[in-house]
């Protein structure tokens, strides 16, 4: 890997989150809210609107409020919340480590079963076990995010009375409960991506078992598990590095919706309630921060890979 | 086209996809003519019944009927993804297959921009797009169509770099024509059957978005039969008729599978190599 390949892919995630705070500046820019009277509230006098304006910058061409935001964002300071008077930066900080919580949870549990699964199907390729996995994922990649968290709180809170139905407690304060609450919508996020990477494993596997370097190995009289956990696996898993870190996508669209049903006071949910309530800085740190999250995580996947298979040689 | 069903035929998937979309648009296109009830009639008397009798599914909260206000719904949720992937696979095919075309700085340059766009996640940027519309079916099915835009243009533009290459396409610019031609008519017609296949699959995925934006309040508005709206309104009063989530939340698995099946047969079907 050569310093100019850490270069270009540095240059290319910051192109992206360039692209992107144009589009979530833009986007802000044409909601129909006003800063100022958000700020003031509706009885605010003309003068008051006027001199907040003037204070704010907000009668500035469009570019120059742009840069102005981008210079802070640079420095860390993505403005002050609309809603609530207060730093965004902290907000969202805060709101993120929640979200980060159930996101490693949810990427763990799917690991945890998503690997054996696809790992079965494909070593019982066209058996029972691996007919039961393929349609299973067929369910799992056709239940969106609400359908399963709507239907988890139907049968394990409402009718078995099983786990709590919504809410949100600090891991600090009461780990046990913390984590009872997180259940739920840890299995919510992780369903579609048991369902996906399952069978991407499976796929991946079923090639490794056809290779020579397989055969050759089955050939010099190596047990069926030694060629498959020595061999074929080491081969087969690598390029599941790369469909989790794109999967992340998956994963902060989910959180998004599933943050919402559970009542988690994490970064999707502030997105929400920033969209709705229109709190244009909120929206706009929200969202970059999401994309930022997904281009850093395929980034460490693409440097996870090349550290794992000596074979690649990023020019 | 008909060597292409033939193959989609062979396998499993494929029969059983096909089958259940073409059950599903049936319904969807029949909608109303094959509802047994006024889908919008309340009744106060028979709130919360379960399934049975005169009422297949049951009835909702108001009374309604809730197998007729599927089979009506299913318009809304099934044709308008429809319409949402067919937009943006356009717009993608058009960006990707001039982008393959022009190449060099341009090509890079919007592939970059494309790259950057996909790091927001569908949702999300969909979620904005609705944010800044306003929200209704109208907007929401624009939102999703521009969300699959990049995508579609990634996977179309190396399909048509491909297509760039032969023969029929250097005799175009040879004879002297113009870019737009070029790309309208000589490449788009040979980049079609990798799209279809994409397309299908991402049908699935906007039943999903679309059921999505409607059930966090963006979408489909009230008193819409629309299925993602249904299981949001059904969810006060879950613990008074299960029912009333159960049917659209199933209704939306249904359609979803039998694109997700049919995806993967046309895919198959157009791949020999798998």
């Amino acid at each position: 890997m050569s310093g100019r390949y850490l270069l270009r892919r540095t240059a290319l995630i910051l192109y992206t989150l360039l692209v992107v705070s144009v589009l979530v500046f833009g986007i802000t820019q044409v909601l129909p809210a006003d800063a100022a009277t958000m700020l003031l509230g509706e009885n605010a006098t003309p003068e008051q609107l006027a001199a907040i304006r003037a204070r704010l910058g907000l009668n500035d061409p469009v570019w120059t409020q742009y840069l102005r935001w981008l210079g802070g964002v640079a420095s860390g300071d993505f403005g002050i919340s609309l809603r609530s008077g207060l730093p965004v930066l902290p907000q969202v900080a805060e709101a993120l480590s929640r979200s980060l919580l159930l996101a490693l949870l949810s990427i763990g549990l799917m690991l945890a079963i998503a690997l054996p699964l696809g790992i079965l199907a494909a070593v019982r390729r066209g058996g029972l076990a691996d007919l039961g996995v393929s349609l299973a994922s067929y369910v799992g990649i056709s239940l969106p995010e609400f359908v399963t968290a709507t239907l988890g709180i139907l049968l394990f809170a409402d009718t078995l009375g099983w786990l709590p139905a919504t809410g949100y407690v600090p891991l600090t304060e009461d780990p046990a409960r913390s984590l009872l609450h997180l259940v739920l919508p840890v299995a919510t996020v992780s369903l579609i991506l048991i369902a996906h990477v399952s069978r991407m494993v499976r796929s991946e596997l079923v090639d490794a078992l056809h290779t020579d370097y397989v055969r050759a190995a089955r050939l010099k009289g190596l047990p069926e598990g030694a060629v498959l956990r020595r061999h074929a696996l080491r081969n087969a898993l690598l390029p599941t590095i790369t469909i989790v870190a794109l999967d992340v996508g998956y994963v902060l669209g989910g959180i998004i919706v599933v943050e919402e049903i559970f009542a988690i006071p994490g970064i999707g949910r502030t997105l929400i309630v920033a969209i709705q309530n229109r709190d244009l800085p909120m929206i706009q740190a929200g969202a970059l921060i999401m994309a930022a999250t997904y281009c850093l995580m395929n980034f460490a996947a693409d440097l996870l890979y090349a550290a794992l298979d000596k074979r690649i040689q990023y020019a | 086209m008909p060597d292409i069903v033939r193959r989609l035929l062979r396998t499993p998937q494929g029969v059983i996809g096909l089958a259940l979309v073409l059950l599903v648009l049936t319904l969807a296109i029949l909608g109303p003519l094959a509802a047994p009830h006024d889908p919008d009639a309340l009744s106060p008397l028979r709130r919360y019944r379960p399934p049975g009798g005169d009422f297949l599914f049951g009835t909702d909260q108001l009374g309604r009927d809730i197998l007729s206000r599927l089979l009506v719904g299913a318009r809304a949720t099934v044709l308008l993804a429809l319409l949402a992937t067919f937009l943006g696979t356009m717009a993608g095919a058009v960006i990707g297959t001039a982008s393959a075309f022009l190449g060099g700085r341009v090509d890079e340059a919007v592939m970059r921009t494309v790259d950057a766009l996909m790091a927001m996640p569908s949702l999300l940027l969909a979620l904005l797009i609705v944010s800044v519309l306003g929200r209704g079916s109208e907007n929401a099915v624009l939102a999703i169509a521009i969300a699959f835009t990049p995508g579609m243009a990634r996977i179309t533009r190396s399909v048509a770099l491909a297509v760039r290459r032969q023969d029929y396409v250097n005799a175009a610019i040879a004879r002297g024509e113009g870019s737009f031609y070029i790309v309208t008519r000589e490449m788009l017609p040979n980049v079609v059957a990798p799209i279809v296949v994409e397309m299908s699959i991402r049908v699935a995925f906007a039943i999903m978005l679309f059921a999505t934006l409607s059930f966090l309040g963006l979408g489909a508005q009230p008193p819409a039969s629309e299925w993602g709206l249904m299981v949001s309104e059904a969810r006060r009063f879950m613990h008074l008729s299960p029912w009333m989530i159960v049917w659209p939340a199933a209704a939306i698995a249904f359609v979803a599978i039998g694109f997700n099946l049919l995806g993967d047969g046309l895919r198959d079907a157009l791949n020999p190599r798998t």
